[in-house]
């Protein structure tokens, strides 16, 4: 039974089809922000893995299938984008301010944190790009002596909190301009928040799309910059 | 027949990203290449929306699912996460509060500043 497991192609990505559709059933019954399907899905996938003892290179043989996708996905995320168009170009000058200065406080923040906690070099580089999307995460912690799984789970988890929180946040800190809340969202969160500002509405969902392509691609450069100062 | 060429144009301008991120010497994923690529494609009426609409849709619509595997990845880093698991945990608790308030508050400020300027 155990070596079906490793060598099935549809397993994992039926139980990960299958915690998600139930994550989506309970979300309409359950309202509440905690209750994510993606977030349902990951805890229940992990639950059933660790009960059956299933390797993840055995699940993910299967479920990598879904992975494959993402790349097709992003590139999509140019529709919400190009559909406001308009709102782009009317509040270009905020818009840029504010990816600029997202990109600035993440890494002081990281770099106050890892002076606060006395991490070493290689700790801190790994947290440096974990507010971006994970291709150039991955780019960034490899390229400053990171560790880069931990890169990826950093970048995992912010995502995750932005994904459930985003909502919230906006509203107990008092955002409510739609073009703020997005690329608040696409700076801190990346694509996982991205999902949830679309679901926001269009305006956030698009200012959200352009962040994780702005805010990545500047991170590149700010990210090498700080990486000298601790 | 529609889906399908929704399907492969969507598929090549990945394709082309992935062409791009091997000839450009930058840590830019395709995917950035590609969103690019399709913005200024549709931003020259080269392609429209109605091209690739429904396979966009699906594709964006069912994106929270495709980051449940590299998500559930988590169980094999675990151990070395734990070295460091509180300094890990507030870094990516705090920053990524501190960054959302901070954007949105700055950008915020600035876009009300604009349309003060305006009235």
């Amino acid at each position: 039974m155990k070596v079906f497991w490793e060598t099935s192609t549809f397993f994992g990505i039926f139980i990960t089809l299958f915690f998600y559709g139930a994550g989506t059933v309970l979300k309409q019954k359950i309202k509440h922000p905690l209750m994510n399907p993606m977030l349902f899905a990951i805890v229940f996938t992990v639950l059933f893995l660790r009960l059956f003892g299933i390797e993840y290179q055995a699940y993910n043989n299967s479920a990598k299938y879904i992975s494959y996708l993402m790349t097709p996905a992003t590139v999509c995320l140019a529709v919400p984008l190009y559909r406001q168009l308009d709102t782009l170009k009317k509040n270009f000058k905020a818009v840029m301010f504010g990816i600029t200065s997202s990109v600035i406080i993440t890494m002081l923040s990281v770099l106050a944190f890892a002076r606060f906690f006395g991490l070493n070099r290689a700790s801190y580089v790994t947290m440096l790009p974990k507010s971006i999307t994970t291709p150039i995460g991955i780019g960034v912690a490899e390229e400053l002596g990171g560790y880069v799984a931990i890169t990826v789970a950093s970048i995992v988890i912010s995502g995750i909190l932005g994904n459930i929180f985003a909502e919230t946040v906006c509203n107990v800190f008092g955002i409510q301009e739609p073009v703020a809340k997005g690329i608040a969202i696409g700076c801190s969160s990346h694509a996982l928040g991205t999902v949830k500002a679309l679901e926001m509405g269009e305006v956030e969902g698009a200012m959200s799309s352009l962040s994780i392509a702005l805010a990545g691609i500047l991170t590149v450069a700010a990210a090498s910059v700080f990486a000298t100062l601790l | 027949m529609k889906l399908f060429k929704q399907f492969t144009i969507i598929i090549f301008l990945s394709f082309l990203g992935e062409v791009l991120h091997t000839l450009i010497p930058f840590p830019i994923p395709a995917s950035i290449y590609g969103i690019m690529l399709l913005f200024f494609l549709l931003e020259r009426n080269v392609l429209r929306i109605d091209d690739i609409r429904e396979v966009s849709d699906f594709l964006i619509f069912i994106m929270p699912l495709l980051f449940i595997p590299s998500a559930v990845g988590l169980i094999d880093v675990w151990d070395e996460l734990r070295a460091s698991l509180t300094a890990y945990v507030t870094i990516i608790i705090a920053v990524t509060l501190i960054v959302m308030v901070a954007t949105g508050r700055l950008t915020q400020w600035v876009l009300q500043n604009q349309k003060e300027k305006e009235t």
